[in-house]
């Protein structure tokens, strides 16, 4: 388990005072100044060495995504961070935006510098309403103490910080959507390339980070990058917030040590399952993109990028999502199916007609009203989709159905048997 | 399912005026100046926002053209973004906007029997607003609050860990105009897994 003095986090449930005074009692703020002094080329490099990867659920290294950014490009550079968040089941950067809003500010004005960025835009999702509130208070707090505004910390850099609120759409948390939207458009994503770095906002270099990643970049750099790198293990270093919802006695926001146990997250964190761990049914590991996995499978996998990946899963944003065996598994895959049809934006067309395609299909499932030659023609058109559309929502959408057929399959082909002698 | 933020058409029934309070007049030139001043279609969104809150919750085709022409855009250009998110109703709403939340998370945890409830306390279908214009009941896709499932979003406020008792009562005394509690209902601060608390 997570020593409590190697956590990031310290008011994540907002027992403390979230306010500036508060922040500076943690050590937020504290020698910001020094940090700045260490130049941007030995931040980034500090943040490469470290091996923290994005916790937005793509997980690309950090370090080299802020080095893309262009030295001098004769134009404006801008950070924006991705506080979008709206994957279904998380809720990390909730809790770190409404009870440790210094944190992340102070990761602004960080990763801001290492990248050139004299502004930074934070892009919250329009329902988080009191979180947007609490920042909102926390950056004029800022501003009133010169940690941030002209000459931020007394460090000679300006910076500016603003904060925007989106208008509920869960495809604003990709990062070129993002940039459209907050240059007063629809939400659809951009091709690639040009990619953020070369052209973004506004058509000037910019890098889209997630709440996490930036929040986190002060104390690595406080405490230095081996710190971070002894966490965990090579490559998935470092600790991280899982969010544990679903049939858990206590669900909760937890930071935990990267490549912690499945079972030891649930039992010590969560409470355990409901009914225990052998009335668990499922998991999905990582947000609602990712495949779930059955049970035997989560007996053992470790909590980080790679081991889950290995079992044809992945870690995403972390959100874990526990079902025992009283859910019906095909009306939950189902459910997510409509969330994607929903959310997606219609520019595609494989995404736009498939996730409704998909979700009716799913919907028939969960009654077996389908014939058992529709299983691989459902599977067939998520590969369509899969790799076909501008942005990942396609594949998200994708994945949570393949993975039910790879570990239900029996359970769909015994509801179109019972059907089949129902109406027989 | 409808839901008044998902509807692609402009509602003509009502044909007010609108003009922009001199309140709100006054936060469009701070929200403005967030953006370089070549970029102010950046703030469309905020002040669709405002002008929903000016306009009861939801968005006129007089609101919108203010919009458009504050920010020198074409009426067009305000009216695929006030379609396109969620959160822009084109139709008038009720006093309070009951939003629950049907993902599978909170599904999980029992948001179809809040439906139900919400059905029959609040007098209405899901995606309609009840004869007495005090409720409208939409079902919406995860609200981020995973961990307190499940949830409920009322106008701006989030309430959770709810249960078929405790949302009862959050609309029965939103119905008697009395004060109901923000957050959790069982009294846990955030996301915190202990469940032992002081209330």
């Amino acid at each position: 388990m997570l020593k409590e003095k190697d956590k990031i986090f310290k008011n994540l449930y907002g027992f403390e005072d979230w306010k500036l005074e508060g922040a500076k009692k943690r050590g937020i703020w504290s020698n910001t100044k020094e940090l700045i002094k260490m130049g941007s080329e030995k931040i980034v490099e500090e943040i490469k060495n470290s091996q923290l990867r994005g916790r937005g659920g793509a997980g690309f290294p950090a370090g080299l995504k802020w080095s893309f950014m262009p030295k001098d490009s004769g134009k404006d550079h801008y950070l924006v961070v991705n506080a979008d968040e709206s994957e279904p089941g998380t809720c990390k950067d909730r809790e770190i935006m409404r009870n440790d809003p210094h944190l992340l500010l102070e990761g602004c004005l960080v990763a801001a510098f290492a990248m050139h960025a004299h502004t930074c835009y934070i892009y919250i999702r329009g329902e988080y309403y009191s979180e947007s509130s609490n920042l909102q208070k926390a950056i004029d707090e800022a501003y009133a103490n010169n940690l941030i505004g002209k000459n931020a910390c007394g460090t000679g850099w300006d910076f500016d910080i603003y904060l925007h609120r989106g208008a509920g759409a869960y495809i604003c948390g990709e990062e070129t959507a993002l940039l459209e939207s907050l240059e007063g458009k629809k939400g659809q994503p951009r091709l690639k390339p040009p990619f953020p770095a070369g052209a973004g906002l506004y058509g000037c270099p910019t890098t889209v980070t997630n709440v996490e990643t930036v929040a986190v970049s002060p104390t690595i750099l406080r405490r230095g990058s081996k710190w971070f790198a002894n966490l965990g293990s090579a490559n998935n270093t470092g600790t991280k917030i899982f969010s544990i919802s679903g049939h858990v006695n206590n669900p909760c926001n937890v930071e935990e040590e990267m490549g912690i146990p499945l079972k030891d997250l649930i039992e010590k964190h969560a409470g355990g399952v409901i009914g225990g761990w052998e009335n668990l049914l499922a998991v999905i590991p990582g947000g609602a993109s990712v495949p779930l996995l059955p049970k035997s499978i989560c007996d053992t996998v470790k909590m980080d990028f790679d081991s889950l990946k290995e079992v044809q899963s992945g870690l995403g944003t972390a959100a874990v999502i526990v079902m025992n065996k009283s859910t019906d598994i095909v009306e939950a895959i189902a459910r997510l199916s409509h969330f994607y049809k929903h959310e997606s934006c219609g520019q595609c067309t494989p995404c736009r007609e498939g996730t409704g395609w998909m979700y009716r299909m799913m919907e028939k499932m969960i009654h077996g009203n389908v014939e058992h030659q529709d299983i691989d023609k459902i599977l067939d058109v998520t590969k369509q989709i899969e790799g076909h559309t501008i942005c990942a929502l396609g594949d998200a959408a994708a994945w949570p159905i393949q993975g039910l057929f790879r570990h239900f399959r029996p359970e769909i082909e015994k509801r179109i048997q019972e059907r089949n002698r129902r109406v027989a | 399912m409808h839901h008044p933020g998902t509807n692609n058409k402009v509602y003509k029934k009502i044909n007010d005026n609108f003009e922009w309070s001199s309140e709100n007049f006054k936060k469009i030139s701070e929200i403005i100046k967030k953006y370089p001043s070549n970029r102010i279609q950046s703030a469309v969104i905020p002040l669709l926002d405002l002008a929903q809150r000016q306009n009861n919750g939801w968005l006129s085709k007089n609101s919108m053209e203010k919009v458009a022409e504050t920010l020198s855009m074409s009426y067009i250009r305000v009216l695929e973004v006030a379609t396109f998110y969620s959160m822009f109703n084109l139709e008038p709403i009720g006093k309070n906007f009951v939003q629950i939340c049907r993902t599978t998370p909170c599904w999980l945890r029992g948001s179809d029997k809040l439906s139900k409830v919400a059905q029959e306390v609040c007098e209405t279908n899901i995606g309609e607003t009840s004869d007495n214009k005090i409720f409208t009941v939409v079902e919406v896709e995860c609200l981020g609050a995973c961990c307190n499932a499940p949830m409920v979003q009322i106008n701006d406020d989030y309430y959770e860990d709810l249960d078929e008792e405790s949302f009862k009562k959050i609309l029965q005394d939103l119905k008697d105009n009395k004060s109901i509690k923000v957050g959790s209902q069982i009294g846990r601060k955030s996301s915190q897994p202990e469940r032992k608390f002081d209330a």
